[in-house]
């Protein structure tokens, strides 16, 4: 999309142009009124943190994130008489990136030997199948062997949309009929996998309201499911949200990482103007990194999150 | 999350109780809770600036009822302006008066617009009418096969054409194709289900506005996602700006994110939402209703929501006999306790009840009380109290151990169950004693929106 959008398509940016021009609009808006804020006041008074506090808030990073995060500033303002917007920035900068960095040290389990088994999960409509056909490309191009199984048995097409994705990708698809047992398909890919020493077995699994106390049951039961035959696996789960979601966001990740240990989250349209400032939230209060970002609708729109950059980003 | 600000709300509104006067600093320190609340809630933080000082200028401007509490006015100031926002009426849809009507489905990727294209169609069939589905997003893998599924479950007519090239061309032809065939097959309403597109992709956009001068729809819903953050007035309004939409329809409204987007949305466009999604069953379409929002939004409860559906399965009568008897402290016995329990396992899940509650006022303990509740003890409840006499119901004071002994054996329970049953029932009676004390419980006895 980014590249279609700006005309592109045959030069591939870079890595860090690419990951800019996905948060360009972010870093944009926020900076810049931090800016306006910041000259308008020239002293940092309660009132700058103030406006500073929506600011964050309008970035979705939600109100018990922007307050932690100011009052931390706030202290380091107290003690050191800062009246410089560059000044600020970088501190609050700071801030931001440790919380990012904190939650991004979570050790990923090890796999030896074995298929490394990858739970897909998230709400209704924030682009799983589209993700797992983006990662799929991401380590068919490493070389690496992959299977996709489609445990999305309950939306309509769901199955014929992953197969398209296999297609494009060209990665085998373990498919069962339509209201099928989403667990009887894991089971099948995860074996096929054992049999074929396949790299990776990515999961897809239908969207479902974190606050669907039934469905998010069979997530777990899923988890159980792949235990049995890998008893590490999966060996990651990963939570795809939408880089609109406000801060109901976080209640998606709490739950979610209940029911199906959510060990990551993906990021996706963040090639809209949406801020995605929510996975801050989601780092500081639950340490789940942001491991890709999704920037448009290709097989080639998935990029690894990367804290530094995001955040650098954000404040130039 | 939702309890934290609930509590802080409430303590707001302790501060203000007991202060004559609604002056600067009585308003100011709740109307800053007001002001967290809504964004906890998503909506849009340019939208709550304006909200929170008009509430501030009305708020100063009014003098002191004497009917309500400080506390209660701002919150009765506050959901007037947030229903005045959102508008009074749950519309309707247009429909053309030389058939077929043209309803064109628009919004984001994922917001659900597949779904409620199959909703709609299901929703206008109840109402007599013959949709017609087609789908134009030949983008999405499988998107098209998604509809076909999906007007196949709701049995309603399809549309299917042919796609070679994924293109505006394609997509337009497709749009016209359908025109056509809704005319000739005699359906008297086209739902046109789009791809989803980023507000900020000119090439799709215009793609949209290519197909509304092809189609020239009585109905442009923007179909948006509750749980959508600060980002909703910024594509609501581009698509706005660039389609002139005519109502919106918010999905996955059977979460518990709060749809602040629902306030955001509509103040940038002025457009009515006129559906929500509320569920995966292609059944659950419902009528926006503003002020039900407004609760939700602010942590208060979907009052009338409960109310509705108390009198859809409940006997009124019953209820009114019971709230005053409850509520005048005495005549509140084991019957009445029993009755209650049957009327509440009719309604179905304590927690959905207490859901629907608000969750400020004297409602705060009684909803953290609620997750506590296990099904299987009003079974068990309801037992113990069928073990005992009418008199025993009457008298709970005559019960004592043998009588205790008698009736646990009676219900299969134990005396330590009879014990805490005979407690709980005790505290009931209190607690109920002291609302009817309270200008609220007589409020809520007459079963009326307490002013808030």
């Amino acid at each position: 999309m980014i590249q279609t959008l700006f005309g592109s398509t045959e030069q591939k940016p870079g890595f860090f142009d690419r990951m800019k021009q996905a948060v360009t609009r972010t870093r944009e808006s926020l900076s810049e009124r931090i800016e306006e804020i910041a000259s308008f006041n020239k002293e940092i008074d309660r009132n700058t943190l103030d406006e500073l506090e929506a600011t964050l808030i309008a970035a979705d990073l939600g109100t018990a994130t922007t307050q932690e995060v100011l009052a931390n500033l706030r202290e380091k303002v107290d003690r050191r008489q800062i009246g410089d917007v560059n000044e600020l920035k970088r501190l609050l900068k700071q801030e931001l990136l440790a919380i990012l960095e904190r939650a991004g040290l979570q050790p990923v389990k090890a796999v030896d030997g074995e298929p490394e088994v990858i739970l897909v999960v998230g709400v209704n409509g924030t682009g799983k199948t589209t993700t797992i056909g983006k990662l799929a490309q991401v380590y068919r191009s490493e070389g690496k062997t992959v299977l996709l199984a489609a445990a999305d048995t309950f939306r309509a097409a769901a199955i014929e949309q992953l197969e398209i994705w296999g297609q494009r990708t060209g990665t085998e698809v373990i498919k069962t009929k339509p209201g099928g047992d989403p667990a009887a398909v894991l089971y099948d890919a995860m074996q096929a996998a054992k049999a074929r020493h396949t790299d990776y077995v990515i999961v897809d699994t239908a969207g479902r309201l974190h606050t669907k106390s039934s469905l998010m049951d069979e997530l777990a039961k899923m988890r159980r499911t792949a235990q049995r035959l890998i008893p590490r696996a999966p060996h990651e789960t990963l939570l795809i949200m939408d880089a609109t979601t406000g801060q109901n966001g976080l209640q998606q990740a709490r739950l979610f990482t209940e029911s199906a240990g959510v060990t990551g989250i993906v990021l996706t349209k963040l090639d809209g103007t949406a801020k995605g400032g929510v996975a801050v939230a989601i780092s500081r209060e639950l340490g789940l990194p942001v491991r890709y970002v999704g920037v448009g609708e290709k097989a080639g729109d998935l990029l690894p999150f990367n804290p530094r950059e995001f955040v650098d980003s954000l404040f130039e | 999350m939702f309890e934290n600000l609930s509590d802080k709300l409430q303590r707001a509104f302790k501060n203000l109780r007991g202060q004559g006067t609604l002056n600067e600093e009585t308003v100011g320190e709740a109307l800053r809770e007001i002001r967290l609340a809504l964004l906890e809630a998503d909506v849009n933080f340019k939208v709550v600036k304006e909200l929170v000082e008009r509430i501030r200028e009305k708020a100063l401007g009014q003098e002191v009822m004497t009917a309500l509490s400080p506390a209660e006015q701002v919150v009765k100031i506050v959901r007037d302006e947030m229903v005045e926002v959102l508008g009074r009426d749950t519309a309707k849809l247009r429909f053309a008066s030389n058939p077929p009507t043209v309803v064109l489905m628009a919004g984001l990727q994922g917001s659900g617009k597949t779904t409620t294209s199959g909703k709609l169609a299901h929703w206008l069939k109840n109402g007599g009418h013959r949709p017609l589905l087609v789908s134009v997003d030949v983008y999405r893998p499988a998107a098209r096969e998604q509809l076909k599924i999906v007007a196949h479950a709701v049995k309603a007519h399809l549309y299917e054409g042919q796609v070679s090239e994924a293109n505006t061309a394609t997509v337009e032809r497709l749009a016209k194709e359908a025109r056509r065939e809704a005319v000739n097959s005699g359906s008297d309403v086209l739902i046109v289900d789009t791809a989803g597109r980023l507000h900020i992709d000119e090439r799709l956009m215009e793609e949209m506005q290519s197909l509304k001068r092809l189609l020239n729809p009585q109905e442009i819903l923007f179909v948006a996602d509750a749980m959508t953050g600060q980002d909703a007035v910024r594509s609501a309004e581009e698509f706005h700006k660039k389609l002139s939409l005519t109502g919106v329809v918010l999905t996955k409204m059977d979460g518990d994110a709060r749809g602040g987007a629902a306030l955001s949305i509509r103040n940038v466009t002025g457009q009515p939402i006129k559906f929500i999604g509320v569920g995966e069953k292609y059944d659950a379409l419902e009528p926006f209703h503003p002020d039900r929002i407004v609760g939700r939004i602010l942590g208060m409860g979907d009052i009338l929501s409960l109310i509705e559906k108390a009198e859809q399965q409940l006997d009124k009568k019953k209820q009114e006999e019971f709230a005053r008897k409850a509520l005048s402290g005495d005549g509140f016995s084991l019957e009445d306790f029993r009755d209650q329990l049957r009327q509440v396992k009719k309604l179905g899940s304590v927690q959905s009840i207490m859901g629907m509650l608000p969750k400020i006022g004297p409602f705060a303990g009684l909803n953290k009380a609620a997750d506590r509740v296990d099904e299987g003890q009003l079974t068990r409840v309801e037992a113990i109290i069928n073990s005992m006499t009418r008199y025993e119901r009457d008298h709970h004071e005559v019960i004592n151990g043998s009588r205790r002994k008698r009736i646990a054996r009676g219900s299969g329970t134990s005396v330590q169950e009879v014990n805490q049953l005979l407690r709980q029932y005790a505290q009931m009676k209190k607690m109920f004693k002291q609302m009817g004390k309270a200008s609220f419980g007589r409020r809520l006895a007459g079963m009326k929106l307490p002013g808030m």
